[in-house]
């Protein structure tokens, strides 16, 4: 009886997410679908962004947002990944006892801090300093890039710390036993054993630079022009959709949730090619 | 026995862990002699893997940890070097090239079959294919376990079973070559046939190597060593020919724990 219960309230729980992921996608495509019919695969590679002065129709293209979400994200993950490993590595095999627990503490305190925060802060305190650094206004791709691995470090190294922190001592052992200095032992036991959970950690981070809306719409400038240079103010996907979403109407709207649709897509692309691709060979050494 | 027989010698021995009050270890000599097996017995907490794993200084990668006395490692030109003065983390990488262990678990390191057996070769600078390969074989072989393992090479180590694991670990111990070869309790998580595999091996070991086990299994150190220690609450209570261990012990203590009384 209990048995039977908990069999079926397991059932319901794991099929529940996928019928959502279907039922998001069905929602987005259809009203996606009136854009979809007026503007096609053009779409992906038009740059203009405007309303008629009806608010009935216009002419909508998301090029400027698609490229603005994957070049900040891009930036965001080429800073973070090489920290945020350096940092797991300091946590779990180069610092003494006494200094990890209260770094460790720190890092997984601003992994909890609310991105309008990070937004904030960047925008009155690090944009200044990276005009100083890299010219342009403050503002715009680089700012959101710098901001949003900050953001992402935190978790994505407290993740990976977890993950080196399950290799056995006895593995570890194994390989200082064989003459291996430490630096090997991290190279050659630590980094492939928590393979799986260093990729799944780099995975979600990826996913929140992605879809990250608050902070990115303080600092990446919200224009809808293309990006010439490194610090050029562009949009992206998630910000253009903030900051529309309440006055668009008919045609802008399903522009709109085409957008919406292709950051579900590129998000879901993304995160299953790393997730094959990586964890696929790991099975494939198996 | 004679100092020229020996390969390494523990001199007044006292090893204390980081933050006890207490040593673990009180003034312990043992002589290790070459080509011989020496098999180290005794109840658990008794301090036997500790003295195991302060022969190739793999203590020290927990700090903390305090040394008194001599290990004496007699090299190949006849040097005497005592193994606790060593400081640099290249001197360590030297002892363990020289002093080799085997873990109560089996470890093969997450990559092919040849990589883990070239691993330490390969850490020791050796980087000529056909000179890797042949003393992959020969170790491989020297381990039993060629025959099993000549088809899969370039596979995943982890894909052995647990004996097979373990063989292959010696194997990965015996390519460097090593004077001594240190067992903690290698085959506790194994079945009876892969210890009977693994006992057979270590017999075989020793024409090469001089062999320290230490063993909760007391027809292990019975069946295999030349030489047993009876180790007690941090002190070495009895060493001796292992005939004389078992046969005719000189202490109680010794007879006790031998014939199964307490343990």
């Amino acid at each position: 009886m209990g048995g039977q219960f908990f069999r079926h309230f397991s059932f319901f729980s794991a099929t529940l997410s996928f019928f959502l992921l279907v039922g998001i996608f069905a929602i987005l495509f259809t009203y996606a679908q009136e854009a979809l019919a007026e503007f096609g695969i053009d779409f992906l590679s038009a740059d203009t962004w405007e309303a008629d002065e009806d608010d009935e129709g216009g002419v909508f293209g998301g090029y400027i947002p698609i490229i603005g979400t994957l070049l900040s994200t891009f930036i965001a993950m080429v800073i973070a990944v090489p920290l945020a490993m350096g940092i797991a590595i300091f946590l779990t095999e180069v610092a003494s006892e006494n200094l990890a627990k209260p770094v460790s503490i720190a890092i997984e305190l601003l992994a909890a801090i609310p991105s309008i925060i990070y937004g904030m802060w960047g925008l009155f305190y690090f944009a200044p300093i990276v005009q100083s650094i890299f010219g342009g206004n403050g503002v715009g791709l680089l700012t959101a890039g710098i901001v949003l691995a900050i953001m992402i470090i935190p978790f994505m190294a407290a993740i990976t710390r977890d993950a080196m922190n399950t290799t056995p001592n006895i593995l570890k052992e194994s390989a200082y036993a064989m003459g291996a200095t430490k630096f090997e032992v991290i190279k050659d036991v630590i980094m492939p054993y928590s393979k799986a959970g260093i990729i799944g950690s780099i995975i979600l981070a990826l996913g929140r630079a992605l879809g990250e809306t608050m902070a990115v719409a303080f600092l990446i400038g919200s224009v809808m022009s293309t990006v010439k240079h490194i610090t050029d103010p562009t949009t992206s996907i998630p910000v253009l959709l903030a900051n529309n979403f309440a006055e668009a109407q008919d045609l802008e709207m399903s522009a709109m949730y085409y957008l919406a649709l292709i950051l579900f897509v590129v998000s879901f692309i993304i995160i299953s090619m790393a997730k094959f691709y990586f964890l696929g060979r790991k099975s494939a050494v198996k | 026995m004679g100092k020229k027989n020996m390969v390494m010698e523990l001199k007044d021995f006292t090893f204390t862990y980081a933050g006890a009050s207490k040593p673990s270890l009180n003034k312990i000599n043992l002589p290790v002699e070459k080509h011989k097996i020496t098999a180290m017995i005794g109840p658990s907490g008794c301090g036997k893997s500790t003295l195991l794993r302060a022969m190739n200084r793999i203590h020290d990668l927990y700090p903390g940890n305090t040394y008194e006395g001599k290990i004496n490692l007699y090299t190949k030109d006849g040097q005497v070097q005592n193994i606790l003065e060593l400081k640099k983390e290249n001197d360590f990488i030297k002892l363990r090239q020289q002093v080799g262990m085997i873990f109560q678990k089996p470890t093969p390191f997450p990559m092919s079959i040849f990589d883990n057996v070239a691993y330490g070769l390969r850490l020791s600078g050796l980087k000529n294919k056909a000179e890797l390969e042949e003393r992959v074989e020969k170790a491989l072989k020297g381990a039993a376990i060629w025959d099993e393992t000549k088809d899969r090479l370039k596979e995943s180590a982890l894909g052995l079973s647990g004996g097979q694991q373990q063989r292959l670990c010696i194997a990965r111990a015996v390519a460097l070559k090593p004077r001594v070869l240190l067992f903690d309790e290698p085959t506790s998580a194994l079945d009876p046939i892969s210890t009977g595999a693994i006992e057979e091996l270590i017999a075989e070991l020793k024409t090469d190597v001089s062999v320290v086990i230490v063993t909760h299994n007391m027809q292990q150190a019975s069946r295999l060593s030349d030489y047993t220690a009876f180790m007690y609450l941090g002190n070495l209570e009895e060493f001796d020919k292992t005939d004389k261990i078992f046969l005719n012990p000189k202490k109680k203590l010794t007879e006790d724990y031998i014939t199964g009384r307490f343990g």
